[in-house]
């Protein structure tokens, strides 16, 4: 019995191997879905809703959903397009994202998204919200101000023991990444490097370290989140810099 | 009864300000003031932000002058990471210094140029609809073009050190985050794509020289206009040369006497204070030791040819000794010769970005230091407009929980109002019926714009700078007012 399952994205046809989600088939068919708290190699939670699709009709979100035969998955549509827009821009005045001094900036996926989506100006009121940001870790900064909860941080660091170093705390609009006190202590230079870089906006901030990544040379500085091309032309250009 | 005219002509002073003039009965001018009537809160507002964010925060208090924003508060965070001026590599310190000279370029082109030049062409009572930089560029296109040209040139320059024209990320905390490659050198340096730095050197000594026959031809106006003894304030280079990016700090009198001696800037505050006067949210800095009444004193270009002792670039030199011959090597006083140290310092970057240029230390691969961290940082350069002012402390998380920023246009508060004061008491005081003409709101103008064409960094400014004259009685009832760009 065959493995691969066929279906068809925007009416091209795609096929994938069997227990695929969505996203990942997707992309293994060059098609480009976009998405914010999932990442590669973590079991996918749906929490930001940015990758929902319309399967058969239905909308439903491209991480936690596997591909089945026969899907015809609609992607690059003016609904869901707009609606994407609207997850972001709900983002964006839902936290206090100050782009122009954001030490991620470039390399930020909210940033990136809203570049891609052609977002000027969000269609809802800001809430500026009064959030702390705790520099109390000697390796890292979490700046709530910048926070989208998406787990990410949650779900992929850990020690090597498997303990989270990561947890959510208290509920609602209230809800904030923590940093586990019991294993605060065990936070390095590297899982704090793996943080900041896992996190999608620069919430989480490795201490002392800013802009050494000049213009020209960050992610999405020259094309925009879902263009494979672009991380080419960066390692190429990381090359050239010195020289 | 009072009477208020709107009028909206262009303005070429940004941020916002209020003179009031006060007359006695007899219509003599007893006190004028500029007011900053804009409440801007940098200094609050990067408290708790991490250090290492302040060199790309704080720069946004200006649009004119972000590098010398940027890079007095990386020379503070070098303090705090534990490197000092003279620590830096020589690539990072060189880039820098590449950067800001190309900061310096552009802004005394875009001050000369867009925002003056149209003053002297057509005059101060000129049609204010022809005296813009429209105007320039329809009556002397060549001199239009070549302003452009010039302002691209520098912020090309800032462009490639810095990361963008505008709000770059090239200094970072005991360094730089980028050299300069061959092909980036080359673009300045063969003329291809834009005009050379050789030709940025020959269109200097034009306008050098243009200035020189303006003030030969309009001695009276530009000799005596808003013209005043005061004492002058800059950084000058250890060996007293005109240095724009580092050095000790250095004030003479009026007549040329040592006032501050050559002092370690980190030390500033035990020399320089800052008084609060209720009628504007621009504080008045002044010399301790002279207290608040005399101690006041000019930045800027003008100080600056005042402070040091000679310029190391050798065109600029030249010129430098002509312009000292004019005062017999005493301070000048003149405000509208500011305007001509501000073209001789275009001349001078203009030398040391080719200096620059050429040195093969740009495309080394050495950028960064980090030393022992340190609590309290104190960053100052000379920004196009005068000597600015960063200092931070932060706490054991490196948060920011104290930042005092002195800017150049702060430093200059008191002078402008000198120079307002000097425009009152020289075209209206005494006069049967006194009048705010366009010529007097100009002419107000005219006096601030020699030091500044920009209020916005030491207040707070969208858009166009409403500016308000009122004269005021005794009893500090309005008793006339006009307005430009107050809706």
């Amino acid at each position: 019995m065959s493995t691969k399952i066929n279906f068809t994205i925007d009416g091209k046809n795609c096929s994938a191997d069997k227990g695929m989600f969505v996203l990942g088939a997707a992309q293994k068919n060059g098609i480009y879905i976009p998405s914010l708290c999932n990442i590669e190699g973590l079991a996918p939670r749906g929490s930001c809703r940015v990758c929902t699709v319309k399967i058969n009709g239905k909308l439903m979100v491209a991480c936690s959903t596997p591909v089945a035969e026969g899907m015809k998955i609609e992607n690059e549509t003016e609904e869901l397009h707009d609606l994407r827009k609207q997850i972001i821009e709900l983002l964006f005045v839902e936290g206090n994202h100050l782009c122009p001094s954001c030490e991620k900036s470039g390399n930020c996926e909210l940033q990136a998204l809203a570049y891609r989506l052609k977002i000027m100006a969000p269609r809802y009121p800001y809430q500026f919200p009064v959030r702390e940001i705790d520099a109390s870790n000697p390796k890292l900064i979490k700046d709530h101000n910048r926070c989208i909860l998406c787990k990410r941080c949650i779900r992929a660091i850990q020690t090597d023991d498997g303990k989270n170093l990561f947890a959510f705390k208290q509920r609602g609009c209230k809800l904030t990444i923590n940093i586990e006190p019991s294993t605060s202590a065990a936070i390095t230079d590297e899982i704090a490097t793996k943080a900041a870089k896992i996190c999608p906006v620069g919430a989480l901030l490795k201490k002392e370290v800013g802009f050494v990544q000049p213009i020209g040379h960050r992610l999405y500085d020259h094309l925009p989140i879902g263009n494979t091309a672009s991380l080419n032309i960066i390692s190429s250009r990381e090359k050239d810099t010195n020289t | 009864m009072s009477k208020k005219i709107t009028i909206e002509p262009i303005t070429r002073v940004e941020g916002h300000g209020k003179v009031t003039i006060k007359l006695d009965k007899n219509n003599k001018v007893t006190q004028s003031r500029l007011h900053i009537v804009e409440f801007r809160g940098f200094e609050r507002f990067v408290q708790g932000r991490p250090y290492w964010e302040l060199p790309v925060l704080v720069q946004r208090l200006c649009g004119i002058c972000p590098v010398s924003h940027h890079l007095a508060a990386a020379k503070a965070t070098d303090i705090l990471v534990g490197i000092g001026a003279d620590e830096l590599t020589a690539t990072a310190e060189k880039m820098r210094r590449l950067m800001h000279y190309g900061q310096i370029f552009q802004s005394h082109v875009l001050h000369f140029f867009h925002l003056v030049s149209p003053d002297l062409l057509f005059g101060i009572d000129a049609d204010p609809a022809i005296r813009n930089i429209i105007g320039v560029a329809l009556k002397h296109k060549d001199l239009a073009v070549r302003g452009v040209l010039m302002r691209k040139f520098g912020q090309e320059i800032i462009k490639v050190t810095a990361g963008k024209k505008i709000h770059g990320t090239g200094a970072i905390p005991g360094g730089i985050n980028k050299n300069l490659t061959i092909a980036e050198r080359d673009y300045f340096l063969d003329g291809k794509a834009i005009p050379s730095v050789d030709t940025m050197i020959e269109w200097a000594l034009d306008t050098v020289e243009f200035i020189k026959s303006y003030q030969k031809e309009n001695r009276q106006f530009i000799d005596g206009y808003a013209a005043f003894p005061s004492n002058h304030l800059s950084l000058v280079a250890k060996d007293g040369a005109l240095d724009l990016y580092h050095g000790v700090l250095r004030a003479v009198d009026a007549e040329g006497n040592r006032i501050l001696d050559d002092i370690d800037y980190s030390e500033y505050y035990k020399y320089i204070a800052e008084e609060v006067r209720s009628w504007s949210y621009m504080k008045f800095p002044f010399i301790k030791s002279l207290g608040k009444e005399k101690g006041w004193y000019r930045v800027g270009p003008l100080a600056r040819l005042n402070t040091c002792d000679y310029i190391p670039t050798p065109l600029a030199q030249k010129e430098f000794e002509e312009y000292k011959s004019y005062t017999h090597g005493k301070p000048n006083n003149m405000s509208m010769h500011t305007h001509w140290a501000r073209l001789i310092e275009t001349l001078h970057s203009a030398e040391r970005i080719k200096q620059l240029l050429n040195d093969p230390d740009l495309q080394q691969t050495d950028l960064v230091k980090k030393g022992q961290k340190a609590s309290v940082g104190v960053g100052l350069l000379e920004a196009p407009r005068g000597t600015l002012f960063h200092h931070y402390q932060i706490n054991e998380n490196d948060q920011v929980t104290m930042c005092n920023l002195i800017v150049s246009t702060t430093n200059n508060n008191e002078p402008m109002n000198q120079a307002v004061n000097w425009v009152a008491m020289n075209t209206i005081s005494g006069k049967p019926e006194p009048q705010i003409t366009e010529g007097l709101l100009n002419g107000v103008e005219v006096a601030i714009r020699a030091y500044d064409p920009c209020l916005s960094c030491a207040t707070h400014a969208i858009g166009k700078m409403p500016l308000e004259v009122a004269f005021v009685d005794e009893y500090e009832k309005v008793i006339s007012s006009k307005c430009k760009n107050i809706d």
